[in-house]
């Protein structure tokens, strides 16, 4: 589904990823770890198209498509989704209105007729019930005044009506107690399917015993310097980051 | 991937859909304005001895005054002798009703969203048409009449009202107020007359439509709206005109007269051409707009969506004269390529317990200039005035600007005056997000600017409001790349 080979990229000028490389098959669950500052968010970033990244060299092919020459918007509407570290407000938005003008370009795209109000509403709340959101938080300009929590489950919820063929979730764990972690977490589970693959992006090892991953790979420094399974996430709690990082040519 | 630089500055380029020309038999005068203009534009209107009168005196006013130069907008010298006072469309017959209007004419309606055949029309919105410097035409007059509304154009009601016009006109922007409404007392064409009886509430929209067509002509239109105790009415004006590389100038009054426990609500959708991307051609509009709450417990509602003009300068106002009076004033100016808007309003406390609300939204792009110039004032009599004022100003790009300029004169310490400012840029992070979600840039600019315009909005009408928000979201097209 998706194939990253030999990517490398700047930001300012600054390279920052030096050579990743990552297959992901449908059905997959991925782990991306790491210490901060070691290029995992920017990873998403390259993924989802954001433009301040320049890509430098190497190639990413997303089911069976060059990602790189999408634009953002078309590599979302081929079913590429990221669940944001920092969701922005924006003021007199409703999230219902933001999440129908997202679903119905997507639908657009794939030369499907817009959803009208009524089939709209019936989808939002069934899905509503699987990130157990709260229909008047969703009346709300969109991520304003929403806490922590709050803007996690709505992307978890974005992330359900608009049922992405690959999901990357960047620090989604981040700013949770442990309520909000459990009922984020298994919204993400309940989505997952044998079509779809889940890239999961975070600093500690607590939201995989939710999500249980096929393969956890750890970056530094710009690469992957280990991969392995679920046990390499647990082998890092136990032991830190130092046992991968020591050792490793920094200027390799 | 590498797109534009900035996506942003390419969202303003201009689709002005009603940029095109009737081609109809006009009449037309001579260029230039004089006291012999004055009065054959007197003597085309039929009108009676004493508005003639009025009209010179406006004028030898007018000549002794100066341009005012305190907006923060530049133009050029208006060359006030090369412009065309007086142009209306030929009737070829006299009208006995609606239908027998110019087909010409209606299809220039039709064209642009007004229906003004019988069938058609959009129920429960009267309507007055005004082309260049008559009233076309006025829907739904018998109706309203039975329930004793007066809805007509401002010629015919000095025709068949004189006693009110005579009564009001000039009382709340007299013809020394300023430049442009003396030139607007001394040559005013046409406009609409709205009078609601004690204790009636109007049961449609009243609307104006406002056209300019012809080339080289002036726009100079007067509007008066008297609501006696106890009614309500809400009124709203739509305002459009060709392409041209030259400017055209527009210079209107309106004035709005609350009785006690009377309400206004007066809407506009202002959308003259606003000049090409270069800044070349647009309608340089100088507008004089103010009410009085005159009775207790009255209100007065201005909303407005500005999106037209190469040049806007227009503070409609509110003198709270009676006590418990209200003013709002809800608006959304947007500014594109080389457009310039000076625009706010002001609100005049002399009642007790009076209140007022600004909420003031500008929204710039391009290379485009937008004022926000409000005053709030509050007399020594204007025991418990309250006020509260919102101004938010939003960037598309680095090369627009917003500016705030609001004064405030408090005369007695009981009286609150507050006063909020904000300024932000649309955020590449906002796009990002949207475009994340696969909206396109284009729409994603729509969406934030239309959240961002959301709470003024919101005052408008019903049937208008869609309409004013696909307007603001045309405007904005090629806002982004």
């Amino acid at each position: 589904m998706l194939s990253i080979k030999n990517i490398h990229a700047n930001v300012e000028g600054k390279e920052i990823l030096k050579g990743i490389n990552l297959e992901i098959k449908a059905g997959e669950v991925h782990a991306i770890m790491g210490p901060n500052g070691s290029g995992k968010s920017t990873l998403a970033s390259v993924l989802a198209g954001r433009e301040q990244y320049e890509v430098t060299a190497g190639e990413v092919s997303f089911l069976d498509k060059n990602l790189l020459e999408l634009s953002p918007e078309d590599r979302a509407r081929e079913g590429l989704f990221l669940a944001f570290q920092y969701p922005v407000e924006i003021p007199g938005v409703s999230t219902t209105n933001f999440i129908k003008a997202a679903v119905n370009e997507k639908r657009k795209y794939h030369g499907l007729e817009p959803l009208d109000s009524v089939s709209f509403l019936k989808i939002m709340k069934e899905k509503m019930k699987l990130v157990e959101i709260d229909q008047s938080l969703l009346s709300r300009s969109i991520n304003e005044g929403f806490s922590g929590g709050e803007k996690k489950r709505n992307e978890i919820f974005q992330m359900a009506m608009l049922e992405p063929k690959l999901a990357i979730l960047d620090e989604t764990d981040s700013g949770l107690d442990i309520d909000a972690l459990r009922i984020v977490a298994n919204g993400i589970n309940k989505l997952h399917s044998p079509e779809r693959a889940v890239l999961v992006i975070t600093h500690y090892q607590r939201l995989l015993d939710y999500i249980q991953p096929d393969y956890v790979h750890v970056l530094y420094n710009g690469r992957i310097v280990k991969s392995g399974t679920k046990e390499l996430a647990l082998e890092l709690e136990e032991k830190g980051y130092d046992f991968i990082t020591e050792g490793v040519d920094l200027n390799a | 991937m590498k797109e534009n630089q900035d996506p942003l500055e390419q969202a303003v380029s201009n689709d002005y859909k009603y940029g095109f020309v009737t081609d109809i038999d006009t009449d037309t005068i001579a260029k230039g304005l004089n006291e012999d203009v004055i009065r054959l534009i007197s003597h085309k209107k039929n009108e009676p001895e004493w508005m003639l009168e009025w009209r010179l005196k406006a004028y030898a006013y007018w000549l002794t005054m100066v341009e005012p130069e305190w907006a923060n907008i530049k133009y050029p010298t208006i060359d006030y002798q090369d412009i065309i006072y007086y142009a209306a469309p030929k009737p070829k017959k006299q009208l006995n009703s609606l239908d027998e209007v110019d087909p010409e004419l209606l299809s220039t309606f039709e064209k642009l969203g007004i229906s003004l055949s019988e069938q058609k029309r959009l129920s429960g919105v009267a309507v007055d048409v005004v082309m260049d410097s008559v009233s076309i035409a006025t829907s739904f007059k018998e109706q309203l009449a039975e329930i004793g509304v007066i809805f007509c154009s401002i010629s015919e009601a000095i025709q068949l009202h004189p006693e009110l016009v005579k009564k009001h006109l000039g009382s709340i922007v007299p013809m020394t107020d300023n430049y442009f409404a003396a030139l607007n007392s001394a040559v005013f064409t046409d406009g609409s007359f709205c009078y609601i009886p004690k204790g009636v509430r109007c049961p449609m929209e009243l609307s104006t439509y406002f056209r300019i067509n012809t080339e080289n002509a002036g726009q100079f239109e007067r509007t008066l709206i008297v609501a006696e105790d106890e009614s309500y009415v809400s009124y709203l004006e739509g305002c459009t005109a060709p392409m041209r590389d030259e400017n055209q100038l527009h210079a209107a009054v309106v004035e709005l007269i609350a009785m006690e426990k009377a309400e206004i609500k007066y809407s506009t959708v202002q959308n003259w051409y606003p000049g090409d991307k270069e800044g070349k051609g647009g309608i340089y509009n100088f507008v004089t707009k103010r009410g009085i709450c005159k009775g207790d417990h009255s209100k007065i509602s201005w909303t407005q969506v500005e999106t037209g003009s190469a040049i806007t300068w227009k503070y409609p106002s509110v003198i709270l004269k009676g006590d418990y009076s209200i003013g709002e004033f809800y608006s959304v100016a947007f500014t594109n390529n080389h457009q310039q808007a000076d625009t706010g309003t002001k609100m005049t406390h002399l009642g007790k317990n009076t209140r007022s609300r600004i909420v003031a939204k500008g929204i710039s792009a391009g290379h485009s200039q937008n004022s926000y110039r409000g005053l709030v004032r509050a007399s020594k009599q204007a025991i418990n005035a309250r006020n509260y004022s919102q101004c938010d100003s939003l960037l598309l790009g680095d090369k627009c600007g917003a500016h705030t300029f609001p004064y405030i004169e408090v005369k007695n310490k009981t009286a609150i005056v507050e006063h909020e400012a904000t300024t932000s840029k649309i955020g590449e992070d906002q796009l990002f997000y949207c475009r994340q979600r696969g909206i396109d840039p284009e729409a994603a600019v729509a969406l934030i600017v239309n959240g961002f315009a959301k709470e003024v909005m919101n005052q408008l009408p019903m049937e208008f409001a869609i309409e004013a928000q696909k307007l603001l979201t045309i405007s904005m097209e090629g806002s982004v790349g």
